[in-house]
């Protein structure tokens, strides 16, 4: 067979009677499955079932990845079931091909594994992977709020016991090759150097395929599966209600429904992602993961300037957040130097950083290189080597100006420095270095190594150069980059500082902190307020309270103030609003409350934060509604199928939210004072 | 300066940490790039740029035997510096800088990372040779009946670990411990048990008043262990050290007659030191800062049985070459291996007839006064680990030199197995 020419595939006959095909989808960076690149695949498969080979193997031609899964931006044009119907259908049509080929056929996964990917994956008759740390394998498409729909639900239980298959459909979460073998989802994981030929020698010597454990059958027949199915509700509901994600509750309906016969179940896998696809929920859901894609493009793609990647950061400040940024951007491949006046902090430091290390990495060589890149600087000789300086030393406006001053003079010539402040405008502060325009405000969120947002805060002098390569620098440690005007509280704590106010204003007049958080969780946060509050310490959600509800002009409830005093501090001291024991909160008995009721709640807490956003739009903190919601879902949570506060105000109407907010000011006063931006909101 | 001059640019160490009788915190390889990291950030220069990095250790753990390897790929030298391990007994920190010196006057290097560590607490308990035979032989067993017959043949006294510490601290030639050999010192020079103990009191004393003064601020690094504890300190001191105390210990190597104890000997310690050396040419290169120039080294051998001469039988050569007496040397630093070693060497050198019968001088050498030597306390009070102390002596002296503007320093140290090692410094800031 002469070696034909594809856009996104190289097929390659070796003389050992193997096709080799090498998937290497043209003008992407990584592997995806668009529809051209399956409608190739087709192709080829077709052209080779007629004369088949004595077994196929299918890799990845990209340096970064095996396949990253479908084409998310071919969602976005899909407009009605139907169409959706016929994407999945051919997808399944093209990996049915696959499953039946005459011949052997192996994946060799030689890089991130995702969705569809894994799904074509398991079409074929063995999966080697490569044995590496960047070799993730998942099926995340629950978070997009669908399921698996390119025959994933089906094949992955001819080899994985159902519990463990369906909690893997259930998170989305991602796996290591060890587990992946444990489980059986891969037959094995191959170092590179006998990957190729590893994957061959299966293919010549066909050993018998894997099957899934004896107990599988078990727990898949008939009669079991409806008790199983009502514990893995049970546990879904916790983390997530039917009415706001449909896609776990579809899932679970789908095994326990329709296991039994591979063709009916392939059928219902595609009705049932069709269906899932036009919800509210799925459109919402693929619209937040398009943001984060929107955020990262702000970031220079391969940047040619002479600064190119960041190798060495520096960062002052060995408290939690400075302790867990150089923890991260150690994660990351930097080389981290922590300075901080105290040998104690940094020693508490390097523990955080090495159980985190520890339990991620399990392996000690990799522990100990990885730590080797923390290193603890208590003089400062890294200032003089770092390409970017991080100040995360404790908000006192004179204590920061005067460290800046104190260092400049250590810096290399190109050097940014960057504040972690939370709080204190740049402008007060970029006047203590002789070069004020190197200065940039880098606002991280606790705790840094979950969190995946980061503001990068501009003051009115930071260079424009230097505002992009803090972005380039967020994208280089893969966090979201989102682009903020210097005014008090930035965007994420500006909206939420009001929120949490009104439930301790609620608290105050009467309401169960349990009603409270159960109206937000109702909503669709995933966390109420007070715990919220409760979480991020009282103390540091008062300083900010503090200085916003100056700025901003409302008042702080009096509870804080006294609670806070009283060395109540949430979390951290075991009482807060809530008592906490062992990390866990201990949730107070009070009865249900009537629907009305919880609504009355849920209306204070959203609407204040609908307001606040409101405002921020209107004086521009942020670039554009997209970049607000974006912001608000990435630092706090905020109901992500819902796809943002600006984006449920259009869903739900401007006007009606605008009438519930016009009602509860004449109710309770100033602070529901609606912002003159609803006037032009649905612009 | 003359063109073939060596300069020691720059230097740090670890704290020294008494070993207590199993692991401590930090393996050798941890301990020397703790300390790297810190000096190499304070250069002008990437670790990149080193021409090679040569290492004393005398005794490496069996996963990192190369250790320096391990350590200038850990410390981010990369894949094109090469790296080597060097053993001199007690003299290994010493025989790296020496190593070092060569290359450059040779040409061969420019900037050198010369070093030396050691982590005594991890001295492996190995097992005796009749264990290892026995293993050997089960591990040839193959059939059931032969495994079984293997098994039979195990003797509880198989199973009697060799402390290898022990080992490595008898000589085995003349089948003396270090410590009967500094009794042999104390025998030929009536040195006694009062004077031994005064000298560990003043060893303690003097590392106090270093740690109160600061003394040790611009070569002592912070290391973090990974349990949340940082160390700062040579924690093998006793500020309230005493010839009372003193006089309550047994002696530990002649047990019944002997008067070395262990509170007048050197420490079981982990520990790293490091040097920076550079040419000429890479000074100006790199527009570094010097701390001093190496100007002379020498080694000497001698009966193992009085080992702790080294000193006397290294030094005395290396200054008459260099038309140097005792009394041009500003400050010396003299390895505390034993108090009777030290004292021994005191002696040596004003005895007239020692150094007619083995220096061929014609009178004595001359007297090293006491203030000028080990001022700020040595191995007695901050510990001995052996790959290391070499590195930190030369170091150190030129540290004292600088505090007391003074010019020439003699940095040296006894070697079991009867040698010594000696280099003298210029101080050039």
């Amino acid at each position: 067979m002469t070696d034909e020419i594809y856009k996104h595939w190289a097929v390659n006959e070796k003389d050992n009677g193997i096709v080799c095909l090498g998937m290497d989808v043209e003008n992407s960076s990584t592997n995806v499955l668009s529809a051209t690149v399956l409608a190739e695949f087709y192709q080829i498969l077709t052209k080779l079932a007629k004369n088949p080979p004595i077994g196929i193997a299918i890799t990845s031609n990209k340096n970064k990845g095996f396949i990253a899964g479908a084409d998310v931006k071919e969602f976005t044009k899909i407009s009605n079931q139907q169409e959706a119907l016929e994407l999945v259908q051919y997808g399944q049509t093209v990996f049915n091909l696959l499953d039946k080929m005459p011949c052997l056929t192996v994946a060799v996964i030689n890089g991130f594994c995702m969705g569809g990917g894994l799904e074509l994956a398991l079409a074929c008759d063995y999966r080697l992977a490569l044995e590496d740390p960047k070799t993730r394998l998942s099926l995340p498409e629950v978070r997009l709020g669908i399921h698996p729909g390119y025959g994933g639900t089906v094949r992955i239980l001819r080899y994985v016991n159902p519990l463990i298959a369906m909690d893997l459909m259930l998170t989305g979460r991602s796996i290591s090759t060890s587990y992946a073998k444990k489980i059986g989802l891969i037959d094995d994981a191959i170092p590179m150097r006998l990957l190729q030929s590893a994957a061959e020698k299966m293919l010549l010597k066909k050993p018998a395929k894997r099957k899934a454990p004896k107990i599988s059958k078990l727990l898949n027949n008939f009669l079991l599966r409806p008790i199983i199915a009502m514990q893995m509700r049970k546990q879904v509901s916790k983390k997530a209600k039917s009415e706001h994600y449909p896609a776990p509750y579809a899932l679970i309906e789908h095994w326990q429904k329709h296991y039994g016969n591979e063709t009916s179940m392939l059928n219902h896998e595609a009705q049932s992602v069709a269906s899932l696809s036009t919800s509210d929920a799925a459109k919402n859901l693929l619209r937040v993961f398009l943001l984060q894609d929107e955020l990262k493009a702000l970031a220079t793609p391969n940047p040619e300037n002479e600064h190119g990647n960041v190798k060495h950061v520096h960062i002052i400040g060995a408290g939690v957040m400075g302790g867990d940024i150089a923890t991260w951007c150690v994660s990351q491949g930097l080389q981290v130097t922590l300075q901080d006046l105290k040998a104690e902090s940094l020693a508490k430091a390097k523990q955080r950083a090495y159980s985190y290390f520890k339990k991620r990495l399990k392996k000690p060589l990799l522990i100990k290189g990885t730590m080797d890149r923390f290193a603890l600087d208590i003089n400062g000789y890294g200032l003089q080597k770092a390409d970017i300086v991080i100040e995360a030393i404790f908000e006192n406006k004179e204590v920061k100006r005067d460290l800046y001053t104190s260092i400049e003079p250590k810096l290399k010539k190109d050097a940014i420095i960057v504040t972690n402040t939370s709080s204190i405008e740049i402008e007060q502060l970029c006047d203590a270095i002789s070069d004020p325009t190197r200065l940039v405000g880098l606002h991280f969120f606790n705790p840094v190594t979950k969190m995946p947002l980061i503001e990068i805060v501009n003051g009115a002098q930071t260079d424009p150069d230097i505002s992009q390569r803090a972005i380039n620098f967020t994208k280089q440690i893969g966090k979201l980059p989102l682009p903020t005007k210097s005014s008090p509280g930035f965007l994420v704590n500006r909206i939420l500082t009001p929120y949490m106010i009104e439930a301790g204003l609620l608290h105050e007049t009467g309401s169960s902190i349990k009603d409270i958080d159960n109206a937000a969780k109702e909503f669709g946060m995933p966390m109420g307020p007070v715990e919220l509050a409760d979480t991020v310490g009282l103390d540091v959600g008062l300083h900010v309270a503090k200085l916003l509800s100056s700025e901003y002009g409302y008042s702080i409830p009096d509870s804080f103030e006294s609670m806070v005093e009283a060395g109540n501090l949430g979390k951290k001291t075991g009482k807060g609003f809530y008592t906490w024991k062992k990390g866990k909160k201990i949730m107070p008995k009070s009865k249900s409350l009537t629907e009305k009721e919880t609504k009355y709640i849920q209306n204070r807490l959203i609407l204040r934060l609908l307001n606040e956003a409101v405002a921020c739009y209107r004086e521009g903190v942020v670039a554009s509604k997209d970049h607000l919601d974006a912001g608000v879902i990435f630092g706090t949570g905020f109901a992500p199928f819902r796809g943002g506060p600006m984006n449920y105000i259009e869903t739900a109407g401007a006007d009606n939210l605008l009438n519930t907010l016009k009602s509860l000011h004449s109710q309770h006063g100033k602070r529901f004072d609606p912002d003159p931006g609803w006037q032009t909101i649905s612009e | 300066m003359s063109t073939n001059s060596v300069y020691i640019v720059d230097g740090s160490r670890t704290p020294f940490l008494k070993a207590h009788g199993r692991p401590g915190p930090f393996q050798a390889s941890d301990f020397a790039v703790q300390s790297a990291t810190p000096l190499l950030m304070r250069q002008p220069f990437e670790p990149e740029e080193f021409d090679e990095v040569i290492v004393g250790c005398v005794g490496p753990s069996a996963d990192e035997v190369n250790i320096a390897r391990v350590i200038s790929l850990r410390i981010g030298c990369g894949d094109k510096v090469p790296a080597w391990t060097v053993q001199r007994n007690c003299a290994s920190g010493m025989q790296s800088i020496d190593s070092a010196f060569s290359n450059i006057l040779l040409g061969k290097s420019d900037l050198v990372l010369a070093g030396g560590a050691e982590a005594m607490s991890y001295s492996p308990v190995l097992y005796n040779r009749h264990m290892v035979n026995w293993l050997a032989d089960m591990s040839r067993s193959k059939t059931p009946l032969q495994k079984i017959i293997t098994i039979t043949k195990l003797r509880p006294k198989f199973f009697a670990p060799v402390i290898g510490l022990l080992k490595g601290l008898t000589d085995p030639v003349v089948g003396l411990s270090m410590g009967q050999t500094a009794e042999n010192l104390a025998q030929k020079f009536n040195i006694t048990r009062e004077d031994m103990d005064q000298y560990a009191v003043d060893s303690h004393l003097r590392l106090v008043h270093a740690q109160e003064n600061g003394f040790f601020d611009n070569e002592m690094v912070h290391v973090y262990d990974d349990k949340g504890k940082s160390y700062h300190i040579d924690d093998g001191v006793r500020p309230d050290s005493s010839l009372e105390k003193l006089a309550k210990l047994r002696p530990v190597f002649d047990k019944k007659h002997g008067n070395v104890t262990a509170g007048n000997s050197a420490q079981i310690t982990d520990g790293a030191s490091w040097v920076i050396l550079a040419s000429e040419k890479a000074v100006k290169k790199h527009n570094l800062n010097i701390m001093g120039r190496l100007i002379a080294s020498n080694w000497a051998a001698l009966d193992p049985k009085h080992m702790g001469l080294g000193p006397v039988h290294s030094t005395v050569p290396m200054l008459r070459e260099q038309n140097l007496t005792a009394k041009d040397i500003d400050y010396w630093e003299l390895n505390e291996a034993f108090a009777a070693q030290v004292l021994g060497c005191l002696a040596a050198w004003k005895d007239p007839q020692y150094c007619q019968e083995h220096l061929g001088l014609d009178k004595a050498f001359g007297e090293v006064p006491h203030e000028r030597l080990n001022v700020d306390g040595g191995a007695i009070s901050m510990g001995h680990p052996v790959g290391a102390s070499g590195t930190r002596i030369v170091h150190h002296v030129l540290n004292v030199l600088q505090r007391n503007q003074a010019k020439l320093g003699v940095a040296t140290i006894c070697i079991g197995g009867g040698q010594g090692g000696a280099m003298l410094v210029e101080n050039l800031q």
